[in-house]
């Protein structure tokens, strides 16, 4: 069976399809089948992060209705051919993803991946509910922000007592905090939340700390997941952060400022 | 003559805060609200419908709004404790035996 993993926040924007974009390509590349679905009905965008908008047909709503079969609607990615997008439907309403049609799409997924990520849509609604029920594994995305933070905690709320493993008294959900956007400078300015803040409010093991970077956004115009730009910041966090969840020890970089300063010189980071 | 700036140097809230860098702050109020919200997500979930339910019954007799009933559910170890505080207006006593009396 595949491990079934939710990118959740509870909070919009704060990187979530980043965030799956990224694992989904890292998690393929290191050699395991993998399938991305977009839970963000009549909003995806999953697949132009990926950069297959225009090769999708069917959608994640067509296989829940009977109108295609998986293997039509699953597109695979021309960078890593263990990797696969189920695209989310761009007009129907919400209400088209059912917990059962969900169940029986990942039931089916789950016999021929390793891994199914779910990239959740904002807020706790009906997708984001949807997105986590099922769930093995949640990546809780987390920006060093107030109004993250606490809706990073409901959502913590709300997987360990409203998913199937809650409902149904079976082991709980397995909780990772990924803190993006961060700032180490504006940390040491005092003008923002820590790495160690967010995880004491939280009490979160910490799975990755995704720096506040360029690369981000020049990844998402090109519709390249930016885990594929090693040159850049983001791209190796988010390498560190894939290799941690694989059960690596990584040790954790970009959490500290002034990268050129004495200790940065001395391990030459 | 007084200016915006003495009052926010003579303000209180800006002395308590006045070494505090915005992320200290930040982290401050970010433990109260989520020990708070934690506390609200362990409460039974039909405390809010018990709520509105007395609410209306009260107000059959006196007019009373949502605010002034506060429900406080606490757990101390196997014990659960619902307290109920009801806040009745001014002249209620006067109102309630009125409608009483009617009744
Ligand atoms: N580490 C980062 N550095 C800079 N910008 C980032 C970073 N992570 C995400 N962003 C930017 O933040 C915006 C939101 O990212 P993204 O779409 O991944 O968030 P989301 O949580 O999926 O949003 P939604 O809740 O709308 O689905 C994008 O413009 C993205 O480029
Ligand atoms: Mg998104």
């Amino acid at each position: 069976m595949a491990k079934i993993v939710v990118i959740t926040s509870g909070k919009g924007g704060v990187g979530k399809t980043t965030t799956a974009a990224a694992m989904g390509m890292g998690l393929a590349m290191l050699g395991h089948r993998t399938v991305v679905i977009d839970f963000d009905v009549g909003l995806r965008n999953l697949d132009l992060i990926m950069g297959c908008e225009r090769r999708v047909v069917y959608d994640f709503v067509n296989v829940i209705n009977g109108e295609a079969n998986l293997n039509q609607a699953l597109i695979r990615d021309k960078r890593c051919d263990k990797l696969y997008i189920l695209p989310a439907s761009q007009t129907r309403d919400k209400n088209a993803l059912t917990k059962d049609g969900v169940g029986q799409v990942l039931e089916d997924l789950g016999r021929s991946y390793e891994y199914v990520i779910c990239d959740s849509p904002a807020g706790i609604e009906h997708g984001a509910m949807m997105a986590m029920y099922y769930a093995d594994d949640a990546i809780v995305v987390t920006n060093p922000e107030v109004a993250s933070v606490r809706d990073s905690d409901r959502m913590l709320g709300i997987l360990s007592s409203k998913s199937k493993r809650a409902e149904t008294d079976a082991e709980p959900i397995i909780e990772h905090l990924l803190l993006t956007r961060y700032s180490p400078e504006r940390v040491v300015r005092g003008e923002m939340l820590s790495v160690t803040d967010v995880q004491e409010i939280l009490s979160l093991k910490l799975l990755g700390v995704i720096p506040e970077s360029q690369a981000v956004l020049n990844a998402s115009n090109a519709g390249v997941p930016v885990i594929l730009d090693a040159e850049s910041d983001a791209g190796r966090a988010y390498q560190d952060t894939v290799l941690r969840f694989t059960g690596k020890e990584v040790p954790f970089r970009f959490i500290e400022a002034g990268k050129r300063g004495f200790l940065g010189r001395l391990f030459g980071g | 003559m007084s200016s915006f700036a003495d009052y926010f140097r003579n303000n209180e809230a800006g002395n308590t805060n006045r070494n505090k860098t915005s992320a200290v702050i930040a982290k401050e109020r970010l433990q109260i609200l989520v020990a708070y919200d934690r506390m609200a997500r362990d409460r039974p979930s039909y405390l809010p419908s018990l709520k509105q339910e007395i609410l209306d019954v009260i107000r059959k007799y006196v007019n009373v709004d949502l605010a002034s009933v506060s429900v406080r559910y606490e757990q101390e170890g196997n014990q659960e404790i619902l307290e109920l505080n009801i806040v009745l207006p001014e002249n209620a006593g006067r109102v309630l035996e009125a409608a009483l009396e009617n009744n």
